[in-house]
């Protein structure tokens, strides 16, 4: 299977130019000589007290991680509503690969008709991951998971203990919440508005020549803007 | 030891105001490293250069773009940017309530905990309301210059709530067409639901632990003793394995486990 984020990459990211609109980059140096400092030129370093670090390779790192693997390890079915939500963190679509689209039909159609979740582990980018896999509208989709150990519970919070609430406060929020009920959710309302004015802005300054630079750019780089839904229509349509 | 509030606010609710605070509910557990100057060993320092000439540019002279095509970009001022941030507030606005699980989890960014600031009691009772009316809330804030969609929701007598990406960053399933090939047969479907109800069972966050995270800690603990264990090298990347035959596999494992057990 193949993996697609569920989620196009941050729509106003601004990238740092120097005076004359050269796009910059940022680069290591040693504070005392002053030396940049290349890749070649650092070690990762874990501080295990005061300015004292264990120093690990790249080398070693890499024998650590788990054993490459494409496959998705699948460890349990559970009901589709019942991992508490604080665990998601990230979202993508699986999409079959040749030779797989028959027993990928068949998994999402099972666990849709039955309502569940699996449970599942696999490798990207020498990490392994816990996933959800959820099955949508016949689509397979991964949410990566946060472990355990990575959630607080309220009482590590320091939240305090619940105290019974008075019956009429609560009748009284239970008003406010019907007369502000909807039943429908409309996704627009979620559009970042910041994100909407920087991009309106960015289209009333261009018209003007000042405001705009231009660099050569080197030729190999790859600079296709991909649009992602029309890349997952077509590998989820394409028949083989 | 108790978190610490990283920002305070004001629930707006019709005429009522509930004082909150703000608690990330994420324990990063990332193994941190810092990058270490190959000769002192020391920790390095961070700056912008010019690639082309290898310089050094000042902080005061580096200015931002956005790239509307290939190497063109729009400067935008430090006044510009200062005038797109939302103008500050300590309010927490609900646009509307609705029925529980409305919103995918696809949404959902990172959760924090909304714990009382003074009014214990209305805090507790705002969260037994959106309980016992099986809502969740989609609110708007802003905090540290920018501006937030959430949702509330009551977990456990408390409130929770999730930062929301952008809704026109995420992609949802019924934007895309479905897979195609021809739709599995019932009979199909009944044998795949035996299969898959002999894996069924209820979630425990707690059976799964990150292992290779426990690996390079319990690697550096012993490197730090002067001890590092020797590693072998990683081995050759397997053949790719279809779905099916990975289920096949799973099923086949717990298969094994469940006869060892019984």
């Amino acid at each position: 299977m193949l993996l697609y984020p569920a989620a196009r990459s941050n729509r106003t990211s601004l990238r740092m130019l120097g005076p004359d609109g050269q796009p910059l980059s940022r680069k290591y140096y040693a504070e005392k000589t002053g030396r940049d400092l290349d890749a070649d030129d650092v070690v990762r370093g874990y501080e295990v007290a005061d300015n004292k670090f264990v120093i690990v390779t790249d080398e070693e790192l890499e024998r650590l991680a788990p054993e490459k693997t494409r496959d998705i390890d699948l460890k349990q079915f559970v009901p589709a509503g019942s991992i508490p939500p604080t665990h998601f963190e990230r979202g993508y679509f699986l999409v079959p690969e040749p030779g797989s689209q028959k027993a990928y039909k068949l998994l999402a159609g099972t666990m849709e008709k039955n309502e569940l979740a699996g449970i599942a582990t696999f490798v990207m980018r020498g990490k392994e991951y816990l996933v959800a896999i959820f099955a949508d509208n016949g689509i397979l989709r991964a949410e990566t998971m946060r472990f355990a150990d990575e959630l607080r519970s309220p009482s590590d919070v320091g939240l305090p203990k619940k105290k019974a609430a008075p019956a009429a406060t609560v009748r009284k929020f239970e008003k406010v919440i019907a007369t502000k009920s909807k039943k429908q959710f409309s996704p627009t309302k979620l559009a970042d508005k910041q994100a909407d004015s920087l991009l309106k802005l960015v289209k009333k300054k261009q018209s003007k020549r000042g405001n705009v630079v231009r660099v050569e750019e080197e030729m190999e780089k790859d600079h296709n803007v991909i649009d992602l839904v029309q890349v997952l229509k077509k590998s989820l349509g394409a028949k083989r | 030891m108790a978190a610490r509030a990283i920002w305070k606010g004001n629930l707006k609710l019709g005429k009522n105001e509930v004082p909150v605070k703000l608690y990330s509910a994420v324990e990063d557990q990332t193994v941190r490293f810092h990058v270490l100057d190959d000769t002192a060993k020391k920790r390095v320092k961070q700056h912008m250069v010019d690639p082309d000439s290898g310089e050094e540019v000042e902080t005061e002279e580096i200015q931002k773009g956005y790239e509307i095509e290939p190497g063109k970009y729009v400067i935008l001022t430090e006044e510009d940017l200062e005038k797109l941030e939302p103008p500050p507030s300590r309010d927490i606005d609900v646009v509307e309530f609705l029925p529980e699980n409305t919103i995918s989890q696809q949404w959902y960014e990172r959760p924090y905990y909304i714990g009382p600031d003074g009014d214990v009691k209305t805090y507790f009772a705002f969260a037994e309301a959106l309980a016992n009316k099986k809502r969740e809330a989609v609110v708007n804030w802003v905090m540290r210059k920018k501006y937030y969609a959430g949702v509330l929701r009551a977990v456990d007598d408390y409130l929770v709530l999730f930062t929301m990406r952008d809704a026109k960053e995420v992609i949802l399933a019924d934007q895309l067409t479905k897979p195609a090939g021809a739709a599995p047969t019932q009979k199909e479907l009944a044998m795949a639901t035996q299969l898959v109800e002999m894996l069924q069972g209820e979630f425990d966050a707690k059976e799964y632990k990150d292992e290779y995270r426990e690996r390079v800690q319990e690697f550096i603990k012993k490197k730090a003793r002067g001890r590092a264990p020797r590693l072998k090298p990683v081995k050759a990347k397997r053949q790719t394995t279809a779905l099916d035959s990975v289920l096949a596999k799973s099923i086949e494992a717990l298969r094994r486990k469940e006869k060892r057990a019984a």
